[in-house]
């Protein structure tokens, strides 16, 4: 595989990350990320049909709790580190797409 | 400068009233006061509440009431541990006034324990990182050499003990992240099998690879300290319960020496660490064959890739993990975002350093359409054959030994610019995240330049209690881990 | 030039789980709360709380995939789906990608013909809903995160859906499945299912097959409004196709709203945008392994289904569709009358008393006919004395109502409020000679003159009942008053 970060890849990665890359920042990572992907190359000389691939080394399955309340935060709680509120809801800039993924 | 107390002889002297914990933990304070500006352990501290804490142990003591196993010890956490007191920052400029609503779980069970939690130490940004530079608010040094690196990510953490501006402490595990920085600092560090000690709490780096564990002075106090973070915790989905692992008393048989025991080396590995590495490894191996230990050489044939496996698979977790900070519930947003996307795309900018960027650029890469199975399933392929290598190791020996890190402490801004180097440093310890298994980091003798020299140990999944008597071994005939600093 | 088309949809539909709490955390699931008051630390997303699954959420979507003829995976794990949006605070959703909880189902739809139809289901997976964005007048939007981790079964239907009317019927058919398995409220106003159609027409012009670009429809909040949406986009892809020639084509798919005010779907979305969701594996989750022991016990809750249930009414009990539709909307009025038909009673006699006066009566106490205080077997008692013609069609309804009221069998109740019929054929005799005597007219009329003979037969009849104050046999009455005017 092609491990060449380009311009392209690094600000299709920022984008996706929301992550508002400087002009340095693009050239600098497109660079950095270059090498250490090069590098992350090697694992690509294994040869890996057989194997599993292993998410998790805890051999649990079906850790499930009851459905039983365990109470919440207050209002003033939830919203005590947010940057904005009002009324009781958290405050962003007027949304103007609807981009909702559910 | 008088020898540090470990934190078992001080609860038993703050239990036995030959000291008071308020006096204990005044003169904590004052050491702070004193050497945390050259230091800089500490991102906070909590003296008003210490000692007030202090006091109601004292109470309780003279008072005859029982107390906790920890009982009027100072001890400092990593600050990406939340508490409901103080800031939880991660050293990040994202959390910097962030005020957790609740207690991290090994919170819970310090104040249980009746620790005194005396402050929140320094790490590399959301603990990313090998040296603690990496942190936005702080620099940590080297307290045995104030012109180099304490280590990371729980820089602090490690320098906080070696500094005896604490008791104990606890820190954070990912790719080496207790191990080498106590190594760095000549502690005894303790990473714990996956699964041991819950995450509740934990500020998420990568979620199935990070443990909580303790930074001490010896392996008696690292068991101490176990017996009162390990344990299941349903808060916690990837906490072992007692069905799968029954939780030991770590101090229970801790000075029994294990007979017989078979230690595992990879020659070819430990070939790679510098000659004064190496050769503190060799005589750390001597000793231990001394006290009648066999010496099995072996070969991990995967143990090569662990590093390019590592920076995809906590990459991959970090970019998802690290997406909640957006400014819009909580942390820093820009002043200058003018839509909803700007809040996102400008708050992170600005509110993340290079190293935390640098890698969500990269996990995200490594989970985006078209790079997913060639880059994060390899991984996860590469990673069970990493573990498999360690299954077999097992089969052959108890334990296997060798460096944490190829080097000792480097000098401050010395890798800074080559993140790849830096990723690197970090052969020794990170196969034993991929594999969720346990090690130790142990003091093994000092270089040329008079900087401490850490062995690892690692042993099998949840047997902590052996790896712990097999450092407790090293311990009982060597002084390394209670050398002073030379301040 | 010939024309003819086929209607193609398919459905996306979420339906929200009624358990208690939320799907990862202990928040009570409640309706109409003030914002951001059943929010927690997971919840909320904040930094180092862990989701830990809810077991009743997994149970209700595996029971409902059972319904839907499902085949239940034995093995499945949570994945992220990673997109920002306000209303996600993690911003990640987690979800089930690429091992759905259950696969290739139908579900058994009725046709207005009496017919039915099976749609095939190609998937129904468990994820977690998002909070609400408030979009206000303002330059801002305000974010709630009460509904934010609620658990949401997603079910997607083959695109076997050929008209509007068959939509709907999907629509309330698994309405009436997921409120007999309890698994959800299924009310659409308040968003418990939410449906988005996927359509498009497949035309025929000239003996070629044009396919017009599928289009997803969004904002459905009501049956009606479901059903005319379909109608709508029928009727502008037409008009389309034949003003632009416009056909499918990858990456045309459009997204229309639904403008309850104006009744039409008016676009949205131009383009489906090129998401990349970077699907992973949580590894904060374990992964869920379904036994068969399991699974038994969660398929011996799955009971008779109403389709089912109806089709018996009508096959076993001689009902008429809609008689057994009405009865079966409702599982507890089904069983109830099911019930109350095994105590021996005629079964559309049990039908009328329920659908006439039960239902009537829940309705206004806004409870259930199986709650109003009378038991299967009395309602059969009922049932069978009006059969018996011991009472009359109205006296049942007067009895139904006291029933509710006390705790007397309606012989009983009857016999207080003096409504049982007079079957006697002398006593009924001596009235009828006395109306004779006193009505000589209206006799006269009765059995000669045609134009008015029913007028006054009825008049006759009237009047007999009236002198038996109510309680004379209409059936009776009759039958003697026309003897004994033919005689």
């Amino acid at each position: 595989m092609n491990h060449q970060i380009d311009r392209q890849l690094v600000e299709r990665a920022a984008l996706l990350s929301r992550l508002e890359l400087s002009e340095s920042e693009i050239a600098q990572f497109s660079t950095q990320l270059s090498a250490i992907v090069e590098y992350i190359e090697k694992i690509n000389t294994l040869h890996t049909e057989h194997v599993e691939p292993l998410a998790h080394c805890l051999p649990v399955h079906n850790v499930l709790r009851a459905d039983e309340p365990r109470g919440s935060l207050s209002n003033a709680e939830a919203l005590a580190n947010a940057p904005d509120t009002i009324d009781g809801y958290f405050k962003v800039p007027k949304i103007l797409d609807d981009n909702s993924g559910a | 400068m008088s020898d540090f107390q470990t934190a078992l002889e001080l609860r038993d002297a703050i239990a036995a009233q030959h000291c008071s914990s308020t006096q204990a933990v005044q003169q904590m304070l004052n050491r702070i006061e004193q050497v945390d500006p050259t230091v800089g352990a500490y991102l906070s501290i909590f003296a008003d509440r210490a000692i007030q804490d202090a006091k109601r142990i004292d109470q309780k003591i003279a008072a005859g009431q029982p107390v906790g196993p920890l009982a009027g010890v100072p001890v400092a956490v990593k600050d990406n541990l939340c508490t409901t007191f103080g800031t939880t920052t991660c050293g990040s400029k994202m959390l910097e006034h962030f005020v957790a609503p609740y207690n991290a779980h090994v919170i819970e069970r310090l104040q249980a324990a009746d620790a005194i939690i005396i402050g929140k130490t320094n790490l590399d940004e959301f603990a990313m990182g090998s040296s603690t530079e990496n942190s936005a608010l702080r620099k940590t040094v080297n307290p045995w050499d104030s012109s180099r690196v304490a280590g990371g990510s729980s820089g602090g953490s490690a320098a906080a003990v070696a500094a005896g501006l604490c008791a104990a402490s606890l820190g954070s595990d990912t790719g080496g992240s207790i191990r080498q920085p106590a190594s760095f600092c000549g502690v005894t560090g303790l990473k714990p099998t996956y699964g041991r000690v819950s995450r509740y709490g934990l500020i998420t780096y990568g979620s199935s690879l990070d443990q909580i564990g303790p930074l001490t002075r010896d392996t008696a106090d690292a068991a101490l300290l176990m017996n009162i973070i390990a344990g299941h915790d349903s808060r916690d989905s990837t906490s072992a319960s007692e069905s799968i692992a029954v939780k030991p008393d770590y101090l229970a048989d801790l000075k029994q020496p294990i007979n017989g025991l078979r230690i595992a080396v990879v020659p070819t590995l430990n070939a790679g660490a510098e000659a004064s590495v190496q050769n503190a490894i060799e005589e750390a191996l001597k000793v231990y064959q001394s006290l009648g230990a066999e010496r099995i050489e072996i070969t991990m044939p995967h143990f090569d890739y662990a590093i390019a496996a590592y920076y995809v698979i906590a990459t991959a977790e970090a970019s998802s993990n690290l997406a909640r900070f957006d400014g819009v519930h909580y942390g820093y947003r820009s002043p200058n975002a003018g839509n909803y996307i700007e809040v996102y795309s400008k708050s992170r900018d600005e509110g993340f350093g290079p190293e935390v960027k640098r890698r969500i650029m990269l996990g995200t890469f490594a989970l985006s359409s078209g790079y997913y199975d060639a880059y994060y399933v390899k991984a996860l392929k590469v990673r069970n054959l990493i573990r498999q290598d360690f299954v077999k190791a097992f089969e052959k020996a108890d334990c296997l030994m060798l460096p944490v890190s190829p080097t000792t402490a480097f000098k401050i801004g010395e890798k800074t610019d080559d993140p790849l180097q830096m990723y690197l440093a970090d052969i020794y310890t990170i196969a034993v995240n991929l594999a969720g298994l346990p090690g130790l980091s142990v003091p093994c003798g000092f270089d040329a330049k008079n900087l401490p020299i850490g062995l690892q140990i690692i042993t099998n999944a949840f047997t902590e209690d052996k790896l712990l008597r097999i450092g407790q071994m090293y311990q009982s005939v060597t002084d390394w881990h209670k050398r002073n600093l030379p301040l | 030039m010939s024309l003819n088309y086929n209607i193609i949809v398919g459905l996306e539909i979420h339906v929200q789980l009624a358990t208690r709490t939320k799907m990862f955390c202990g928040c009570e699931l409640e309706f109409g709360q003030p914002p951001n008051t059943r929010v927690c630390p997971v919840c909320l997303g904040m930094p180092g709380a862990l989701p830990v699954m809810n077991k009743a959420a997994v149970e209700a979507a595996i029971l409902t995939g059972l319904a839907l003829n499902c085949t239940i995976s034995r093995f499945t794990k949570w994945d992220r789906k990673s997109y920002y949006y306000p209303d996600l605070p993690k911003n990640y959703q987690i979800s089930q990608y690429d091992l759905p909880l259950a696969e290739n189902g139908y579900i058994e739809i009725p046709l207005e013909d009496g017919t039915s139809k099976k749609i095939r289901i190609r998937r129904a997976h468990l994820e977690e809903d998002a909070g609400k964005n408030t979009h206000t007048l303002g330059n801002f939007s305000a974010v709630d995160l009460n509904r934010a981790g609620t658990p949401l079964l997603e079910i997607v239907t083959e695109p076997d859906l050929n008209s509007p009317s068959e939509v709907r019927q999907l629509a309330q058919e698994l309405q009436r499945i997921v409120r007999y398995l309890g698994v959800s409220e299924a009310d659409m106003q308040k968003g418990h299912m939410r449906f988005e159609p996927n359509v498009n027409l497949h035309i025929t012009q000239d003996g070629q097959v044009f396919k017009t670009p599928i289009t997803e429809v969004k904002n459905l909040n009501s049956f009606r409004a479901l059903e005319r949406s379909i109608a709508c986009e029928v009727n502008r892809q037409l008009d389309e196709f034949l003003a632009t020639g416009k056909t499918l084509q990858i990456g045309n798919k459009s997204t229309y709203g639904w403008d309850d005010v104006n009744q039409m779907t008016v676009l949205q979305r131009e383009k489906e945008e090129a998401h990349d969701y970077r699907y992973f594996p949580d590894p904060d989750l374990v992964p869920v392994a379904v036994s068969d022991e399991w699974l038994s016990r969660i398929a011996s809750r799955l009971g008779e289904l109403p389709l089912a249930m109806q089709q018996r009414f009508v096959r076993d009990y001689g009902l008429s569709d809609y008689d057994a539709q009405v009865l079966t909307a409702e599982k507890s009025t089904a069983v109830f009358f099911d019930a109350a038909v095994r105590c021996g009673a005629q079964p559309k006699r049990i039908c009328n008393l329920l659908t006439q006066t039960g239902l009537k009566l829940a309705n206004e106490k806004q409870t259930t006919v199986d709650a109003l205080g009378i038991s299967p077997g009395r309602l059969a008692a009922l049932a069978n004395m009006v059969e018996a013609g011991q009472i009359s069609a109205t006296s049942a309804t007067v009895i139904f109502e006291t029933m509710t009221q006390t705790d007397e069998d309606p012989a009983q109740i009857a016999e207080q409020k003096n409504l049982l019929q007079k079957n006697d054929a002398g006593e009924i005799e001596a009235l009828i000679e006395q109306v004779i005597w006193e009505n000589q007219k209206a006799v006269s009329d009765a059995k000669s003159n045609p134009k008015k003979a029913k007028k006054a037969m009825g008049f006759l009849m009237g009047q007999v009942i009236q002198k038996s104050k109510g309680q004379a046999n209409p059936k009776i009455v009759a039958e003697l008053l026309n003897r004994k005017l033919m005689a």
